[in-house]
């Protein structure tokens, strides 16, 4: 790895959904949304969240951001301050104590919250349309109690001319129903990076948008984490974007992490069976091009009460005797830091 | 029918689409012209609000009224101007002539009828026979499109099914009247990766084996290149480039097509430094004058915000610019 310590370290992170059956029947059993999911993330760098809806990729977002409660597993975080050159960064220890953030309450989880921040899917409704661009890029200082009036709309100046929206002071005023698509997502950025986090969980941020415009969200945000030394999280379906966008991959299928590697890596040797269907379903933009017949059956299930063994055996066109007699296969490292969770590969 | 492969069987002339608020009036479609040979794909793209819903639904005379009008220009299927047409008459065109699948199956499907009933309805409109002959219709046109075991799927109401499916019981209602004219608008926008690809095989295979145009409708430069034969790039409310689908990804003419081509990131092949276009798309209250992509194009010149860019034919395809690029 290039990067030495980790600054987030997820462990055996899971999160179950009670399905009632009625209103005293008590559950009837529980979706598996995210099962026993292992990673670390490293500063500077982005690990991209991949697989298909329902997945639980989304879940683990809001997990990290302590959206949701886990059910169980440990969600590792460590306090450093933000590193490239002189993003000060008042009051924090520059080789922080990991803290499991899992079960923080109070005075410390609205510490941790200065840390850590989420950038969501839809920009029409990740903002409240009564309240102007101003407000809400300013509000996470508000809430944090940062500076002064002068100060924040001295930073919020400052964000808008980072995140492209500029002059900033014909911006600063504006109602959300006043910008497009695009230039909400940059306000949505704007917010989340005000308070200088570590992280940030961006979830599909792009995903609502036209491709001339999502590319310019997706520069933007490489640039800045490049600048500022942001840590992204990168939710999203879409493998070309998790490409340039992100350094590692993990895939998902039903709650677990199937495939992890570095992304060009990942995109040139998928292991995993499922992996493989995932990327020759991708359309490719070039007239004639024949793809790869996607071998894969079936359809994607609810991972509700899953069986004790491989959640993609009933779909998987290599799956042999182990893979229905042996519990999930564990995530291994077939060498490179290349990890998968297959017994037939 | 007795109508050869390769001949034009719609025609769109100069069509103009207009929707009328109290103080302003956006010209969503305006003055665009193609045609369509039968047994062909023709793709349509372009980004959110270029128009080409509108251009998909004036075709049926779906524009939503009163605000939205077909203000000029003719739309012939087999020579008959669907523009003249009654509603009366237009129903006999709709779902048999022309169907249409939309973007998504969530909505186009009514949750309370189970989707027996839904295909039996549409049916029902051309065979006038008892509801046994009708049922087992339903259950072959589900079939068709690869349903597992279609007897008991047709209880099934909207909820108990997946995403893929739904659109395939669409694909099914649409196809089941054996139209002459599918329009796709984005099918599988919705959908996740792997249902995409089966959806697209069975659309190719589907309108292989009947021999049916379609009109695909996407913003999705890597499925155009996939399931069409031609393209037409629109923007702003007009077409920009029109040819066949190797020509125009190969060479394009036109500025704004080849940066829709360049920034589509993909998962193949070098990987290529991100590019964008930078701007958004005109407001169509009131577009730019002269070229509507010249706030945004490279080649800009003076010429090009002035005058309507004349039309440029070359490598088999044509497009509308004054500075056509390579």
């Amino acid at each position: 790895m290039n990067s030495p310590s980790p600054i987030v370290q997820v462990d055996g992170l899971t999160k179950l959904f009670p399905v009632s059956k009625s209103l005293f029947g008590g559950p009837k059993g529980y979706i598996h949304a995210v099962d026993g999911v292992s990673f670390d993330l490293y500063p500077g760098q982005t690990l991209g969240l991949v697989g298909e809806s329902g997945c639980g990729k989304t879940t683990i977002g809001k997990l990290l951001v302590k959206l949701q409660e886990p059910t169980s597993g440990r969600i590792l975080f460590r306090d450093t301050g933000r590193e490239p050159n002189g993003a000060e960064e008042d009051g924090a220890k520059v080789d922080g104590e990991f803290d499991d953030i899992s079960q923080t309450k109070g005075q410390q989880l609205k510490d941790f919250r200065r840390k850590v921040q989420m950038i969501f899917q839809d920009p029409y409704e990740s903002m409240n349309p009564r309240r102007t661009i101003f407000d809400t890029i300013a509000e996470p200082l508000l809430v944090q109690g940062i500076g002064n009036s002068l100060d924040r709309l001295d930073r919020v100046t400052k964000l808008l001319e980072l995140v492209g929206l500029t002059p900033p002071a014909t911006m600063l005023f504006r109602y959300p129903h006043e910008l497009s698509g695009g230039q909400r997502q940059r306000v949505a950025i704007a917010r989340a990076l005000i308070i200088e986090p570590s992280f940030v969980v961006a979830d599909e941020p792009t995903s609502m948008l036209d491709v001339s415009i999502s590319t310019g969200i997706m520069m933007l945000m490489l640039d800045l984490s490049q600048r500022l030394g942001v840590t992204y999280l990168y939710i999203t379906h879409d493998l070309a974007v998790a490409r340039y966008m992100c350094q590692r991959i993990a895939v998902m299928y039903l709650g677990k992490i199937v495939e992890m590697a570095e992304t060009e890596e990942l995109l040139a040797n998928p292991l995993h069976p499922y992996t493989r269907a995932l990327l020759s379903s991708v359309p490719v933009p070039v007239p004639g091009f024949r793809r790869e017949p996607v071998e894969i059956i079936g359809d994607l299930s609810a991972p509700l009460n899953p069986a004790h063994r491989c959640r993609f055996h009933d779909r998987c066109p290599i799956a042999g005797n182990e893979c229905h007699a042996t519990p999930h296969p564990p995530l291994e490292d077939r060498g490179g830091g290349h990890l998968v969770a297959c017994y037939r590969v | 029918m007795a109508i050869a492969q390769g001949e034009v069987i719609l025609e769109v002339n100069d069509l103009r689409t207009y929707f009328y608020t109290r103080t302003s009036v956006v010209k969503a479609v305006d003055g665009i012209s193609f045609n369509l040979r039968q047994g062909e794909t023709l793709g349509i793209v372009g980004e959110s609000g270029c128009g080409k819903t509108m251009t998909a639904l004036s075709l049926l005379q779906l524009v939503p009224k009163p605000a939205g009008r077909i203000v000029g220009g003719e739309i012939l299927l087999h020579g008959e101007d669907l523009v003249q047409k009654s509603e009366a008459e237009m129903r006999q065109v709709r779902g048999q002539k022309i169907s249409m699948i939309l973007q998504d199956p969530q909505t186009s499907l009514n949750p309370v009828f189970n989707i027996g009933n839904q295909l039996m309805e549409s049916l029902a409109l051309t065979h006038k026979e008892g509801r046994k002959n009708l049922l087992q219709r339903a259950v072959d046109s589900l079939r068709q499109v690869n349903v597992a075991a279609p007897e008991r799927r047709l209880e099934d109401f909207p909820h108990q099914m997946s995403g893929g499916m739904k659109q395939r019981v669409v694909g099914a209602i649409a196809m089941s009247l054996e139209p002459d004219i599918i329009i796709a608008d984005e099918p599988t926008t919705a959908l996740d990766v792997i249902v995409q690809d089966r959806i697209l095989r069975q659309i190719k295979e589907i309108q292989t084996d009947l021999n049916m145009s379609m009109i695909y409708i996407t913003h999705d430069i890597a499925v155009v290149a996939e399931v069409t034969d031609r393209i037409g790039v629109m923007y702003a409310g007009k077409l920009v480039e029109l040819g066949s689908t190797a020509d125009v990804f190969e060479r394009p003419i036109h500025p704004y097509t080849k940066a829709l081509l360049s920034v589509f990131p993909s998962i193949r092949g070098e990987k290529r430094p991100l590019t964008t276009l930078g701007g958004e798309p005109p407001n169509l209250v009131d577009p730019p004058t002269g070229c509507r992509f010249h706030p945004r194009c490279p080649y800009a010149t003076a010429i090009c915000q002035q005058e309507e860019p004349p039309i440029v034919v070359r490598d088999g395809h044509w497009a509308a610019c004054w500075n056509p690029v390579g």
